[in-house]
């Protein structure tokens, strides 16, 4: 990889700057009716430089960075799948980008086409029988959804209910969602095979549940084969159940929420639904739910009164949640999901699934004759799995980490690590669909020299990575001796 | 297309290596009652030039008007660099930045965007950005029941001269939370009157928030709202649109003390209107709370080798470490949008941000000089604005902006519906990007509007 890249500060000049795409100054006068107290007294500190400087910097530092269309990004949880340029490329059209959000609605029927139909798209795909397209990513979803099941149960006078169960190896998205809706998160164990332990379960439903939150396949790789009881058993106690969609993209087109008994749903638009990571979000967190709480969805939604679509408000869903952005959300990244289902259509969305899940088992089943141990051998991977590195982390010193930091070396992103905490040193691997058969066994020799570096020369592996800009970043440091913003000096 | 690249000999030695026989047996584990019996309303699949085709009549359907509108979501000139390097695949499809070593442009374009609207704000530290400038207002309300260890109420004060839909995404974030808003109202002049923060005197308020420009495009007396606030040990929220902070005051310098939390739409900084998103929302504060703020933030540190690197800090207050007890549930959040504000930033600088807040303000008393030419039309309130103002109209407005609409013009909000007490009041905005040809096309579509209106 380049080199490292100077602060862009570094590279100001006082007086100089992109002052081509500046509009001219109105004067003076134009100003004069700003009373003075109110004025800046200062100009703010910003970088003063040309097009061409910002253009190079910005550039080289694209280039310190691993992402989907330069390397192999298995990182589990995530679902890092291409991300179609035609996506990018329609929802980039002039007349979606200079839509204004509060513009008229007969100046906006192409746009809530597609939003309307989107909608339909993926309450089809769920078996849910309404959708939201407004929180803004997955926890924004999650958010959502506490917040319908606390307002279904108080809208039914059931007061009590504010606790909502997870299992140990849940997001931790799921306890702070619940707590951010003032609920109680109590925690049931999984059993040996990674299924919810059903008899914990029964112990901790009552009077008090709100609903449960899982995540199916679950976040230990594993399809919850229970789940139709698992529903009956919260249902009779009255509480709900919450779809954490982050695996989706292991059951699409096979398997639907909806039909497992799930009563809410939130969907990763930018995993299952291939719209960019963009580096840490945007994302877009739809929500779907059931019948029951159908009324309680937030608000905007799309509506269509014969050929005309329009917004759905408060007016409409009086006892809707409410608002949860100050237009629509995400706009721009529901029409990339939405161009990516129309790619896709009904058979694609069906082989997103089956090559997800084929790419996880023949990885595993490589990884597993390679010498490495499967935390749950005796099943079936669903699109991801779990690979434990305690034999090496107790007989070389050698951890999960350091598996992660030599494979970026190897021209790999690491795989999700230390996730499930319930599982130790573990790596947490999805390929997605998207990689061919030579991506994997590629990956698979890396994992095979790294394990051989483990036991020859394990220094290289726990000093790794080496190719890297940076060298291993000393977070307790970050930490303590906070540099937040940059400023003129050097380091401390 | 599903964007699928195995080929009938990949899949063959692939459910060989595994000994199964058909995909298909992949799924054995799930009961077979659950799988999914048909897709029928999800339709066939198109390839690239159809959906081309269709996105494109679609997209040219929405037209192309003329917008005055304004009310949170601003129409500015966006250099060609600006998401011609956004959307470089390095960035466009990385994931959060996790892995530090292989993620640096990411660390670091962030670190310099935390630096960009930290000095904007004039706060000491910002984190990587919020969903939206609404959620971000929500967020520094929770942020400062946290942090204001003297106050015991969780009581906020709030404008009803901030916006609307800020107002609601507050109340819907907080719900079960236990904050409670209490509304402070505007006087004639479409600003707060200090005086009547009188009424609150005595009792436990956490903090007060304060828009500027408010939802009028008026100012607020901040200083005298920020000292009153801290003399009571209220925190002060500020909600501010980033652009205007060119010409005016910080929020870091408001009153004696200065604002606790800065928070706004990241919107006007080089990121298209787009139907309302993505945006993203921005967060500064003072250093002795950054560690009751949420979601991401960025350190400069030191690496094995002794040099700069950066990395995510302080992530001991986030849900991926701390699950129930994290200050909030957010860690996806907008990077893409933060990489389009950090490149706009730049090129801007100084000057040039200045220039298009100045060009803005410029604009708007040109509009709102033309526009209360026309018979019918008056301003709302006295008093300076910045880029958007109220007019008041002598009949309703609903056909008056159909008119228009129809004309290829769209004259602004409505916001009668918000504000009854207003009457027929529309919030109009102009930026750098309308001409004195757009407002004396306004104007004239608008004289002939009402005037049709009182013929009728």
């Amino acid at each position: 990889m380049p080199a490292r890249e100077k602060v862009i500060y570094e590279y100001s000049q006082p007086g100089r700057g992109a002052s081509d795409q500046w509009p001219q100054h109105p004067g003076a006068a134009a100003l004069s009716d700003l009373p003075q107290q109110l004025r800046r007294a200062q100009p703010p500190e910003l970088p003063e430089v040309s097009e061409l400087e910002a253009v190079r910097h910005f550039t080289r530092l694209s280039q310190l960075n691993f992402s989907i269309d330069t390397h192999f990004y298995p990182l589990g949880s995530c679902t890092m799948k291409y991300n179609p340029k035609a996506c990018n490329q329609y929802a980039m059209l002039p007349g979606f980008l200079a839509r204004h959000p509060l513009a008229p609605e007969a100046d906006g029927q192409g746009f809530l086409a597609c939003m309307y139909e989107l909608q339909e798209m993926l309450k089809e795909v769920t078996g849910m029988q309404g959708v939201a397209l407004s929180p803004m990513a997955g926890a924004h979803g999650e958010f959502a959804g506490v917040a319908m099941i606390r307002a279904y149960h108080r809208a039914r006078g059931d007061l009590s209910r504010n606790e909502i169960i997870v299992p140990e190896a849940a997001h931790g998205t799921n306890p702070a969602t619940a707590t951010m809706c003032g609920c109680v998160v109590r925690e049931v164990p999984v059993g040996r095979e990674g299924d919810v332990d059903i008899e914990a379960l029964r112990g901790a439903v009552g009077p008090n549940t709100a609903g449960i939150m899982l995540t199916n396949p679950s976040t230990l790789g594993v399809f919850e084969r229970r789940i139709t009881e698992v529903a009956r058993i919260v249902h009779e106690a009255g509480g709900l159940l919450y779809y954490d969609g982050a695996n989706l993209n292991a059951i699409l087109g096979k398997v639907r929420p909806g039909d497992m008994g799930f009563d809410v749903i939130h969907m990763n638009l930018h995993k299952t639904f291939s719209t960019p990571h963009g580096g840490g979000g945007p994302g877009a967190g739809a929500v779907g739910v059931g019948a029951r709480l159908m009324p309680f969805l937030p608000v905007p939604l799309v509506g269509k009164d014969g050929e005309r679509f329009r917004w759905l408000g408060e007016s409409d869903l009086p006892q809707s949640i409410g608002r949860l952005s100050a237009f629509m959300g995400n706009a721009g990244v529901l029409l990339r999901a939405y161009i990516y289902m129309r790619l896709l259509g009904r058979e694609g969305m069906q082989r997103v699934g089956e090559y997800a899940t084929l790419n996880a088992n023949y990885l595993l089943k490589r990884l597993q004759e390679a010498g490495f141990d499967a935390a749950y051998p005796q099943r079936r991977a669903s699109h991801e799995f779990i690979v434990t590195l305690r034999r090496q982390a107790r007989d070389l010193d050698v951890t999960a980490m350091d598996f992660a930091k030599r494979l970026l070396d190897y021209g790999f992103h690491a795989p999700t690590t230390y996730f499930p905490l319930l599982v130790p040193e573990c790596l947490l691997i999805e390929p997605t669909e998207t990689e061919s058969r030579q991506v994997l066994d590629a990956f698979v020799t890396a994992m095979s020299q790294i394990q051989k570096e483990a036991e020859q020369e394990p220094g290289r592996v726990t000093s790794a990575p080496h190719t890297m800009p940076v060298r291993r970043l000393d977070d307790v440091r970050a930490a303590r001796q906070l540099d937040l913003t940059w400023k003129p000096t050097a380091l401390p | 297309m599903a964007f699928i690249p195995h080929t009938p000999a990949d899949v063959a030695a692939m459910l060989a290596a595994i000994g199964v026989a058909r995909i298909e047996d992949l799924f054995d584990e799930i009961p077979p009652e659950l799988r999914v019996k048909s897709l029928a309303a999800i339709p066939e699949a198109l390839n690239e030039m159809q959906i081309g085709r269709l996105m494109s009549e679609r997209a040219r359907s929405d037209g192309t008007a003329l917008s005055f509108l304004g009310a949170g979501a601003y129409e500015h000139h966006i250099p060609a660099a600006v998401w011609a390097i956004t959307t470089r695949g390095e960035f466009y499809s990385a994931y959060t930045p996790y892995q530090a070593e292989a993620s640096q442009g990411t660390l670091q374009l962030i670190y310099e965007f935390q630096t960009m609207i930290a000095r904007l704000t004039g706060l000491a530290v910002a984190n990587a950005s919020m969903y939206d400038g609404a959620s971000a207002m929500a967020e520094a309300a929770l942020m400062a029941v946290r942090a204001n260890r003297k106050s015991h109420a969780a009581r906020i004060l709030v404008p009803t001269s901030v916006h609307p839909h800020y107002r609601k995404v507050a109340l819907a974030t907080t719900a079960n939370q236990g904050l409670k808003f209490e509304e402070l109202g505007f006087g004639a002049d479409g600003s707060i009157d200090p005086a009547s923060l009188a009424r609150f005197e005595g009792q436990d308020i956490t903090a007060l928030i304060i828009q500027q420009p408010n939802f009028f495009g008026r100012l607020e007396d901040v200083a005298a709202l920020t000292d009153w606030a801290h003399q009571r040990q209220a925190l002060v929220i500020a909600v501010v649109n980033p652009t205007s902070l060119a010409l005016l005051k910080p929020p870091g310098e408001w009153g004696t003390g200065g604002a606790d939390i800065a928070v706004g739409e990241g919107q006007p900084l080089g990121v298209p209107l787009s139907s309302g998103g993505p945006y993203f929302g921005f967060m500064t504060t003072r250093s002795e709370y950054v560690r009751q703020m949420p979601g991401r933030i960025v350190g400069r540190t030191l690496d094995s080798a002794g040099n700069d690197g950066f990395t995510l800090t302080l992530q001991a207050r986030e849900q991926h470490i701390r699950r129930g007890k994290a200050t909030s549930n957010i860690c996806t959040n907008q990077g893409l949008l933060v990489t389009a504000a950090t490149i706009y930033l730049s090129l801007m600088g100084p000057q040039g941000l200045e220039r298009t807040a100045a060009a803005s303000h410029a604009r708007l008393r040109e509009l709102t000089a033309a526009l209360t030419r026309v018979p019918g039309v008056r301003l709302a309130f006295p008093g300076a604005c910045f880029h958007e103002a109220v007019l008041q109209f002598d009949r309703p407005l609903a056909p008056v902006l159909a008119s228009l609409a129809a004309r290829g013009i769209h004259g602004g909000l409505d916001i009668s519906g918000f504000y009854p007490e207003l009457g027929q009041a529309l919030l109009v905005c102009a930026t750098e990007t309308k001409t004195s040809a757009d407002i004396e096309r306004y104007r004239l579509a608008l004289a002939e509007a009402l005037q049709a209106a009182r013929a009728a």
